[in-house]
């Protein structure tokens, strides 16, 4: 029976149907087909060589991810689990503000990032350097480089996910199990293992395995620390480099189904377990610090830990000012100017990566906007048979790790396909846009989905009583309700995209060249100061845009509920 | 205004039959309520007639125009939601005046409209307010006034009152009532609250498991239930299973299960269509029985011991144990304490005849 509800729901389907299979489906199935290719001619020979003893050092790439990953996720936790406990639990002078500050990585892209830190704590890295004088050394006393700078890197900026996975959870705890367990004659310590800790798990374990995705999937870090040091998600890039297609695309398929189990095991786990709290009204619960020594620790861990999380920031500001040629052999920056912002704007060359990453971001995120909110729409309002299909389709852009989606994007469209409308895409413009829309589909779909699930199903049936058909009642009901939550996913992929890394170094062409490829050819060129001053643009923007959606859109988002 | 006409409707989800064979006729102007509890398919029989299912099986009619499949958006009915389903983010206005706006009326017709509907629901004042200002029992409003400005049909309610708390419920009751006797719309209303159906219809369709038990007025319903299930859901009752005993044109006796009372009763022939009904039970209501202290005269006059005394002010509810598994329930009005009896007192209870009513059990 095809009454006028499913002709709609077809409707809708057929566009997102055809841009999921065409965009994210046949270019991993191509990826597939390629990893099986050795000659033209359909073998296992890629995996022999894989996992056979002729080339080692995959085995050895996918070992090293696979520990880097774990400690990853260990020092994360150890940095951001604690740090939620005080932030949450007690009340101290600063509390607030030292709260605010804990989140700062997050406004860092990756490569920048790494570069920051690089210039921080690396061999002729301004810390080590700084205590090498002052205590008059004769060499620097550390340095990071190679694992330990991986590792330091990523529990800097992945510690954010536990601490704010934490922090949200104590937050939603009814303070009265607690208090419960206590009337009930438990001491502290088993109160917290009792009571407390297994509520948190739920959210631990989903951070600790998406600390451990993104960690499988880096690479920027890697890339510019690793050294000798060879990770999975770099192999891949190498053997594109080298020029073979087949071994990367086989290293694609082994780091993707490491990539979608986790994903998988994750969405299990999360279905497995959820403990949603039924008590309404939930009040913060912090116990003041009366203790003065305790209380002044507290605030010197809050200032210490502060001026630790913003020495990165501090740093690429101060590299910034460094003037070409201000700073090559010289043990500290010779000399302070705007220059680097003022080429910003008279040279056309070094505006133009600028340029290139601002437009092709807004063209991705114009897409995913539209597409991202038909593709939630339908995914949460309409029924239909293949439901959970569509479901995994649009979050596989999410699972897949930046490089495979790069490389999945290469395979399909180096060639003349239906999809790229019959030209080829790969060296052209438009394949970095499309890689932008691919990779921040899914934050947009489920950022909207968020939204969409509070929609109670009776107000657009309130609408179409009313006398209002269907096209009516989405444009006047459902998008006015759904814009806050879309446009605060769609920003965030804004500026994602602006500092995209692993995508762009795979597919871009000297017309289309962005900001992050532009930060690490001046690096290359060693003109230190004109990389910073491309990374502060990226630091700027993201802190714009965190703060429009917490001002307008989250209060906005508020009023509308 | 319309009336209503279900014939033979059939609702399906996958396996579970949500109404079975339902049918039902809804006169013009008529304030009709659908009562059950959750689950009965009471929901689902409103939300056919407003379009957002449509019958497995079945027609409906709006006079004589067959609404079967005909969108939600072309019925002109107006809908109260549970959760008043109130757009959050637009005013009071502007949510009133939707429906007009889609029906593409001109500015000053709309405002003239809204304003003269808020009016009515005694708004007026708060057109500008954003919905979430509002109190629930003005969100209420807010939702009926929307409904009744498309100048609907029929109007529809589900379940409004659920989400108010009790002063307000009486309240509104008396407003919801006001508003469609000014407006003599034909009104469907759902509800689980006996109170509310037997205050405000005119006429009541008691549903449970998808099928509807009985349609009659509250008065009806109430005196003269059909079976056990509506005995036992509107009011209260003392309901037990009984067995035949000798049934004659006049007179009746039936004899009490598990015990040796026998119960006489009186009724018409028409009452029970069969009395070797499957299983047969004797209903009477707590505040037909008569309790005294001294034997009284009569058929079916038992003695017994008082177990609970409950005071709720107006009225008095004693339990009175009078076998090992039989409790009788007995109100009285109060009439100040002398006359109010304690527990553990020793009684005489009478079930008189001609309030006892003799019903099959519900069909499966």
């Amino acid at each position: 029976m095809m009454n006028a509800e499913n002709r709609r729901t077809a409707m809708l389907l057929i566009p997102i149907s055809l841009v999921l299979i065409g965009y994210v489906l046949y270019p991993s199935i191509e990826t597939i087909i390629e990893s099986f290719k050795s000659q033209d001619a359909f073998s296992f020979k890629n995996y022999e060589d894989f996992f056979g003893s002729k080339a080692s050092a995959n085995l050895e790439a996918l070992w090293n991810s696979v520990w880097i990953s774990i400690l990853s996720v260990f020092f994360s936790a150890l940095i951001g689990v604690p740090l939620a406990f005080i932030f949450n639990r007690y009340d101290f002078p600063g509390r607030k503000f030292f709260s605010s500050v804990a989140i700062m990585p997050i406004v860092l892209p990756s490569l920048v990032g790494v570069m920051a830190f690089m210039f921080l704590y690396g061999e002729a890295g301004l810390v080590p350097n700084a205590i090498k004088d002052l205590f008059n050394l004769s060499e620097v006393p550390f340095s990071i480089g190679g694992v330990s700078g991986i590792l330091i890197v990523h529990a800097y900026t992945m510690y954010p996910y536990f601490y704010m996975t934490t922090s949200s959870a104590l937050r939603n705890l009814d303070p009265s199990l607690e208090e419960a367990a206590f009337n009930l004659g438990s001491n502290r310590f088993k109160v917290f293992w009792k009571v407390t800790f297994p509520l948190l798990t739920p959210g631990l374990v989903a951070a600790s395995l998406l600390v451990f995705m993104v960690s499988m999937a880096s690479f920027s870090a890697p890339f510019l620390l690793a050294g000798g040091f060879r990770v999975l998600s770099l192999q891949i890039y190498f053997s594109k480099i080298n020029g073979d297609l087949e071994m990367a695309a086989t290293q694609s398929v082994i780091l993707s189904v490491v990539s979608i189990l986790f994903l998988l095991f994750m969405r299990w786990f999360q279905e497995r377990k959820d403990y949603r709290m039924a008590s309404k009204g939930i009040g913060a619960h912090r116990s003041e610090v009366n203790n003065p020594i305790l209380k002044w620790t507290m605030v010197t861990i809050g200032i210490l830990s502060m001026i630790i999380l913003l020495l990165p920031h501090a740093t690429l500001l101060i590299l910034s000012l460094v003037p070409e040629g201000a700073w090559t052999w010289q043990t500290y920056p010779t000399a302070f100017s705007l220059e680097n912002f003022k080429l910003l704007f008279e040279d056309p060359n070094i505006w133009d990566p600028v340029r290139n990453s601002l437009v092709m971001s807004f063209i991705a995120c114009i897409g995913v906007f539209v597409f991202g909110i038909i593709t939630s729409y339908t995914l949460v309002k309409r029924k239909f048979v293949g439901k959970n299909l569509l479901d995994i389709l649009v979050m596989i852009p999410w699972a897949l790790p930046a490089t495979v989606v790069g490389m999945n994007l290469i395979l399909a469209f180096n060639e003349k396909s239906i999809f790229s409308f019959g030209s080829i895409l790969v060296g052209a413009y438009w394949i970095l846009p499309l890689a932008y829309f691919i990779r921040f589909l899914p934050l947009v779909v489920r950022s909207t989905n968020a939204v969409l699930e509070q929609m109670d199903d009776s107000l657009e049936e309130a609408a179409k009583n009313l006398g209002a058909k269907w096209f009516y009642t989405f444009r006047r009901v459902v998008i006015p309700f759904i814009l806050p939550g879309v446009l605060s996913g769609t920003l965030l992929a804004f500026v994602q995209a602006v500092g995209e890394f692993p995508t762009s170094v795979l597919l871009y062409t000297l017309d289309n060249r962005p900001i992050s490829i532009e930060i690490m050819n001046q690096l290359r060129m060693f003109n230190i100061g004109q990389a910073a001053a491309y990374g502060m643009i990226q630091v700027a923007l993201i802190s714009i845009v965190i703060f429009i959606s917490d001002k307008f859109l989250g209060i906005k988002a508020e009023r509308s509920l | 205004m319309s009336s209503v006409q279900l014939t033979n409707i059939t609702k399906k989800f996958k396996d579970v039959t949500a109404v079975e064979d339902l049918n039902l006729t809804i006169n013009e102007g008529e304030f009709f309520t659908f009562l059950g509890p959750s689950g009965c398919g009471k929901t689902t029989t409103l939300r056919m007639i407003a379009g957002f299912y449509y019958p497995t099986a079945g027609t409906i009619t709006f006079n004589d125009r067959d609404m079967t499949k005909v969108p939600p958006e072309k019925r002109n009915t107006g809908m109260v939601f549970q959760n008043y389903a109130l757009f959050p983010h637009m005013s009071v206005f502007e949510n009133v005046a939707f429906g007009l706006k889609v029906r593409k009326l001109n500015k000053s017709d709309i405002k003239r409209k809204v304003m003269d509907v808020l009016e009515k629901v005694r708004l007026e004042q708060y057109y500008d307010r954003q919905v979430s200002q509002l109190s629930g029992g003005q969100q209420q409003r807010v939702a009926l006034a929307r409904a009744l400005v498309i100048e609907p049909d029929i109007l529809l309610l589900d379940e409004p009152l659920s989400n108010l708390d009790a002063r307000l419920r009486d309240q509104m009751r008396t407003e919801i009532l006001r508003l469609q006797r000014d407006f003599g719309i034909t009104t469907i209303y759902v509800t689980h609250d006996q109170v509310e159906a037997l205050t405000m219809s005119d006429r009541i369709a008691v549903f449970n498991m998808g099928k509807c038990q009985q349609v009659g007025t509250p008065l009806d319903i109430y005196n003269n239930p059909v079976n056990d299930f509506v005995a036992q859901f509107i009011g209260e009752t003392n309901l037990f299973p009984v067995e035949p005993e000798i049934t004659d044109e006049q007179i009746k006796v039936y004899k009490l299960k598990d015990s040796n009372f026998k119960i006489h009763a009186k009724h018409k022939k028409s009452e029970i269509s069969d009395d070797k009904h499957s299983g047969l039970y004797m209903s009477i209501r707590p505040e037909a029985v008569r309790l005294k202290n001294e034997k009284m005269e009569g058929n079916n006059v038992v003695e017994g011991v008082i177990e609970i005394v409950q005071f709720t002010g107006a009225s008095v509810h004693f339990f009175v144990r009078v076998d090992k598994s039989i409790t009788v329930r007995i109100t009285r009005l109060n009439k100040g304490p002398h006359t109010y009896f304690n527990e553990g007192d020793k009684v005489f209870v009478q079930l008189p005849e001609e309030h006892i009513r003799i019903v099959p059990k519900a069909g499966e």
